[in-house]
């Protein structure tokens, strides 16, 4: 059986017809202006934060007590916050932090996610019916609550935090692979593979998650500002990241609590928030651009 | 539909106890305990609390009797709050809980289901685009960037509403628009999504040809359809309201329940946090259930199973 790898794979080829699926995708992913911008944005936040916190002329631990809480100016476009640090340089460190968080989380859920669906998939009846089951009975669960219990009792580290929130989102993303896996397990090229003696394993990691790669992708993308926001939720509840280390949540988290009728620091919690806010709105325009772009309904539609 | 209900409800009962389980487990291991403090007890007093509320007895027997107490109803005695027990509590905090919640989620509605039909009967037309530009903008920002900032400026700029507290109407408004806003933001893009769909099946070109007028069309015969998202998206908001609930009680100041299961979490106050965890999911599982009967209700083609 050693030739019946090959065969397929040249199988695989002819149905794909031709143009891959990586330069069909980024044709379309080129003139989806909503991916380009979204994209464009997110690349300039990623750069921002991995390179500006070498460029400005303060450190986040550097505080200042003679400079506190200074509205922004030319030296603190971002102000100061109530210790004189300067705020640009902690919103810039806090996206370091927060994007980690974002990507990390998201590599987990995705792991459990595919897994989970693709045996479902493959697998179909009883094992299907039965993995499925728990799906639908841990969507009803309040989720999040499990994991401030989780984070509260078992202690605040950072490594706890990214499977955590990472295993609060996998749900969906089992779901979507399930339906993908059982659509193209009816296919040709699937049953030729079969034929051939290609071992399960192989069929699914060679034949078929390949074949998925756009509707994994684009739920990935917009999986990543789920979990952001959920890292900033816990890190505003103190559950989070811990000082010294910054996120975009501990920042406004910070801000939220300087703020009293006498002393209105709005550049604490304005900052840090748009930091979060513009990011966001990249990765969801990213998502929807991507979903036009990879969406295998419209391959080769034009 | 009554087998429908009666195996639904049946089957939320391994539901629920395995959560019971679960966090009955998770609180074992953790380190630490609630009667720990920075003044440490003498043994005697913290062998005497042990004992008197069993944390003292091997874990099968804790676990066994807490499961009893439950099953009649009973949460057991907070063990941070001495001198109350959890149903207590939950029964002082889960109103004001959800009062605002309710609040939010009726805003989300009344401002999300308009805004996106309107936004579907313009379809890719300007206001669309700005409809939906303010939708994107809605989900974009976090409640807990949102809730201060309004204090900021309503509150303390314009000084037209209070910055927190709970009680008057004035002090619900702030904290509900903070709550409500990214669900009105998905209620209005699940709608518009909707309308745009059921707009191009025949149904409704039938209902045109025979010469409805346009606004019968639209609200009477496709808007049934069209909300159909928007509900089957009301059981993970009430969810997600819950959830956000948490922060903005700390952000305004509201003694809800949200505070309450933060703090128990954090002061491992046991009973609270799980007496909170297991309301919270028999709360989202009865929303659940009833959102897909109503589903069956509203649109005739979907049967129970």
């Amino acid at each position: 059986m050693s030739a019946a790898p090959q065969e397929t794979d040249l199988l695989q080829e002819q149905l794909v017809g031709g143009s891959s699926f990586w330069s069909d995708a980024w044709k379309r992913l080129k003139k989806s202006r909503q991916a380009i911008v979204g994209g464009a944005i997110l690349i300039i936040v990623v750069v921002a934060s991995l390179v500006g916190p070498f460029l400005t002329p303060y450190s986040q631990e550097v505080q200042d007590l003679e400079r506190q809480l200074e509205p922004p100016s030319w030296d603190h476009p971002f102000g100061t916050d109530l210790a004189g640090r300067d705020m640009l340089t902690r919103v810039l460190m806090g996206g370091r932090l927060s994007l980690a968080v974002g990507m990390v989380a998201t590599l987990v859920s995705l792991l459990i996610g595919v897994t989970w669906g693709s045996v479902a998939g493959f697998k179909g009846g009883n094992v299907d019916n039965a993995m499925m089951r728990v799906v639908d009975m841990l969507y009803s669960l309040p989720f999040m609550f499990f994991v401030i219990l989780l984070v509260a009792f078992l202690g605040r580290n950072l490594l706890l935090l990214f499977l955590a929130l990472g295993a609060v989102q996998w749900l969906t993303m089992s779901r979507i692979v399930r339906g993908q896996m059982i659509q193209l397990r009816a296919q040709e090229f699937v049953q030729a593979a079969v034929a051939l003696g290609v071992s399960n394993r192989r069929i699914i990691f060679r034949h078929l998650i390949p074949n998925m790669l756009g509707p994994i992708i684009v739920y990935a993308t917009l999986t990543v500002p789920a979990v952001m926001l959920e890292e900033a939720f816990l890190s505003f509840l103190g559950l989070g990241v811990q000082p010294p280390n910054s996120s975009w949540g501990l920042l406004a988290a910070d801000g939220a609590k300087t703020i009293t009728a006498l002393r209105t620091a709005w550049w604490l919690i304005l900052f840090p928030g748009l930091a979060l806010g513009l990011t966001l709105f990249a990765l969801n325009f990213l998502g929807d651009g991507l979903r036009d772009a990879l969406d295998p309904k419209l391959k080769n539609q034009d | 539909m009554t087998s429908f209900l009666i195996r639904r409800l049946l089957s939320t009962i391994p539901l629920l106890f395995v959560i019971l389980l679960g966090s009955f487990v998770l609180m074992q291991k953790a380190p630490g305990g609630p009667f720990d403090s920075e003044r440490s007890l003498p043994p005697e007093i913290e062998a005497n609390l042990q004992a008197k509320y069993h944390l003292d007895e091997p874990v099968i027997q804790q676990f066994g009797r807490y499961l009893g107490n439950v099953v009649q109803g009973d949460l057991g005695p907070s063990l941070k709050y001495q001198a109350r027990s959890v149903n207590e509590i939950i029964a002082q905090a889960l109103p004001v809980s959800l009062t605002l919640g309710a609040i939010a989620l009726f805003m989300a509605m009344a401002l999300g289901i308009p805004a996106g039909i309107l936004g579907a009967l313009n379809h890719n037309g300007p206001k669309d685009f700005l409809l939906m530009g303010v939708a994107l903008l809605g989900i974009c920002i976090p409640n807990f960037v949102l809730g201060p900032l309004l204090i900021i400026l309503v509150s303390f700029g314009f000084g037209w509403l209070p910055a927190g507290g709970w009680g008057t109407l004035g002090q619900v408004l702030l904290p509900a628009i903070t709550l409500g806003a990214i669900r009105a933001a998905y209620v209005a893009r699940l709608a518009r999504a909707g309308m745009l769909e059921v707009v191009k099946q025949d149904y409704i070109r039938t209902a045109r040809a025979k010469g409805l007028r346009e606004r019968v069309v639209i609200g009477k015969h496709a808007l049934r359809l069209a909300i159909l998202p928007v509900l089957s998206y009301l059981g993970p908001a009430t969810a997600s309201i819950l959830v956000g609930s948490v922060v903005v009680e700390k952000i305004f100041n509201i003694p809800g329940l949200g505070t309450f299961f933060v703090n128990s979490a954090l002061n491992r106050d046991y009973t609270m946090a799980m007496g909170t965890v297991l309301l919270y999911s028999g709360l989202l599982i009865t929303l659940n259930l009833i959102v897909d009967v109503l589903y069956a209700v509203i649109d005739p083609r979907v049967e129970l199973s």
